[in-house]
């Protein structure tokens, strides 16, 4: 009875100090903040965006070109739309580009990282090789090559990035595994008569836990630049779906005037970018996880 | 004596050495030469020896971890060096590891560890629970262990999880691979006492590995001293402990640090031996002994010794036991201890 209460009690101070350390690193707590303030934006926008009927092709012609005010924070748009709405909307696609591209690459990823470090010998030459050729093959040059064969548009963006973005993964978790493979708890399992399955699943990826939510952090942030890069070059999100990359795209025609319409999308990417990168880092202090970059 | 349970004929372990720009194979490194013992059902056999004398290279071709370049090992008379390291296998020899620290999964909770064994049998899932907290009891470690995780617990308490996850499987063999050098002297104690306990309430068989000369003689039955891969000398511990006959094995027991007058005076005088253990991959001629050996003499830097049986359980391999070692020139053993008197 009382070793378990003591044993909670170890785990409760346990979280306890780790967000004791957390909350001490100023950068992590910002990241963490726009993160939140990111995620819960684009969940709630349909409730909280001042307009929320300015998402589809409507034109408002009376109201175009109009600054920053009390009615429309971030000005309107060349067909009068508030920027500020769309924005919110835009971040929904961009998370949720983000969402669908590492949901796809951290587990092909982490499976073959898994694979290649624990088996080693041909099965190792085979994925790592390929993970090379893959790597060097920039993703946004992919992405300009994908959409140019199939019609752009959200899903072929992410079917272009997702089928590079693995290669991180593969090769983070390879190193990780690398060096575990030769620990004693593996060998244990080894002679425990346990199942292949269950030492890569069950006793090495916990192992890589830390790492992989380091990685997916910091790679939101980038996934969400490229995605907004497609965008912007008319090779990703279509009109009328609000992107920020495409909001950046049409504001550009109106600078350096109505800077409001492509600087004000521009600083919401830079916003939740910068918002990502820092939780990133800040998560990485805290599980001293040296091998992300 | 009874049918041995274990019997290991001459295992040997050379790993290729390779170099060169295609990665060729130069040479190879003897780790393990011509081993060979048994032990009866309930024996603890005691295998001693430096680092670097393949004592957990021998470990890892029991358990299968490693491919014995030739010789056999027999488990009832069934050959395992043909098996995979598969079920069947690890049912019939378990391990405990040297450090507790690292083999046990650190994001895995102590119940998840000691369940792996049963789950791998395929074990219904009440009846793994019932076996953890049954285990756990068998190490008298409390039944809500289970759901701590390795950085809550002392060493002697991860070595005795350790136990109790080999034990899950109810092994015949258990390989000890020096499971007490990582824990302090009083752990060490309650983890041999379990040990003990363990080995006559189940019927145990061990294989201990260790350097510790003084924890050997009170646990072991049987003591074989490797030296450079090479079992140098065999016996009953009290034989080996009482009249050892092999310079290296006095040396080694010399060297044992002693508190009470009557230890000191039971204890052989040798002189510490001088000097690394040679490296297996560049072994000397002869005898591997012969660099260090302050009793070399001419014939033993030429041919390596035979084992010359001092009773019909207890032999070294050494040329000064041979019938005709004084008319080659060799000092007799005794000459040492007057020189260490003098």
């Amino acid at each position: 009875m009382s070793a378990s209460v003591s044993a909670a009690s170890v785990r409760i101070s346990i979280a306890y100090q780790n967000w004791h350390r957390f909350s001490r690193n100023p950068t992590a707590l910002i990241g963490a903040a726009i993160v939140t303030i990111v995620v819960l934006a684009a969940l709630l926008a349909p409730w909280i965006a001042p307009h929320p009927d300015h998402v589809g092709a409507i034109v408002n012609f009376r109201v175009r070109h109009q600054p920053p005010s009390a009615q429309y924070w971030f000005g309107t748009d060349n067909v009068g739309r508030d920027i500020f709405s769309r924005v919110l909307f835009g971040y929904r696609i961009s998370l949720l580009l983000a969402a669908v591209v590492l949901g796809f690459a951290v587990p092909v990823g982490a499976t073959l990282g898994l694979l290649a470090g624990y088996f080693g010998g041909w099965m190792e030459i085979l994925i790592m090789r390929l993970t090379d050729v893959a790597l060097a093959i920039p993703p946004l040059v992919m992405a300009l090559a994908v959409t140019a064969v199939l019609t752009p548009n959200l899903l072929h963006a992410m079917f272009a990035i997702a089928a590079l973005w693995w290669t991180w993964h593969t090769r983070l978790i390879f190193s990780i595994t690398r060096t575990l493979r030769h620990q004693e708890f593996v060998e244990a399992a080894r002679t425990l008569g346990a199942s292949r399955f269950h030492i890569l699943f069950r006793e090495l990826l916990p192992n890589c836990a830390s790492a992989i939510l380091v990685k997916v952090s910091l790679d939101f942030g980038f996934v969400i630049l490229i995605g907004a890069a497609l965008s912007y070059l008319g090779l990703g999100v279509q009109p009328p779906t609000p992107d920020l990359g495409t909001m950046v795209a049409n504001g550009a025609d109106f600078l350096p005037d109505r800077w409001w319409e492509s600087l004000l999308p521009g600083a919401a990417i830079l916003f939740v970018a910068l918002g990502f990168n820092l939780l990133g880092d800040g998560l990485r202090d805290l599980y001293d996880v040296e091998s992300v970059r | 004596m009874s049918a041995p349970l274990i019997e290991i004929i001459g295992l040997s372990k050379a790993f290729p050495l390779r170099g060169g720009l295609f990665g060729g194979i130069r040479g190879d490194v003897k780790a393990v030469s011509d081993v060979s013992f048994s032990l009866a059902k309930g024996d603890v056999f005691g295998l001693a020896g430096e680092s670097g004398s393949g004592k957990s290279t021998i470990a890892r071709m029991i358990m299968g971890l490693t491919h014995p370049s030739a010789g056999a090992i027999l488990l009832d008379g069934l050959d395992l060096t043909g098996l995979p390291l598969a079920l069947a296998r690890s049912k019939a020899v378990q391990m405990v590891f040297q450090n507790p620290g690292s083999s046990l999964n650190p994001r895995r909770s102590i119940g998840q560890s000691i369940a792996v064994p049963l789950e791998a049998r395929k074990i219904a899932r009440a009846d793994v629970e019932r076996g953890v907290a049954r285990l756990l009891d068998m190490v008298q470690l409390p039944a809500d262990f289970s759901t701590r995780y390795p950085h809550e617990l002392s060493g002697g308490q991860k070595q005795r999880i350790a136990i109790a996850r080999a034990l899950a499987v109810e092994p015949q063999l258990i390989i000890l691979d020096e499971p007490t050098s990582a824990l302090d002297v009083s752990v060490q104690a309650k983890i041999i006492e379990l040990l003990n306990e363990l080995r006559r309430s189940l019927g145990l068989t061990y294989i201990f590995i260790s350097h510790d000369l003084s924890l050997m003689r009170n646990f072991a039955s049987r003591v074989g001293v490797l030296y450079l891969g090479r079992l140098v000398e065999e016996g009953p511990t009290r034989k080996l402990f009482e009249a050892p006959a092999h310079p290296y094995t006095r040396s080694l027991l010399a060297a044992v640090p002693v508190i009470s007058a009557e230890e000191e005076a039971i204890k052989p005088k040798a002189p510490i031996v001088e000097g690394e253990i040679p490296s297996p991959m560049n072994q000397p001629p002869g005898c591997a002994f012969h660099t260090r050996c302050p009793l070399a003499f001419g014939l033993c830097d030429q041919q390596n010794p035979e084992a010359y049986w001092l009773d019909g359980d207890h032999f070294a391999r050494c040329h000064l036991l041979a019938p005709d070692a004084a008319s080659l020139g060799a000092k007799p053993i005794e000459t040492l201890k007057r020189e260490n008197a003098g």
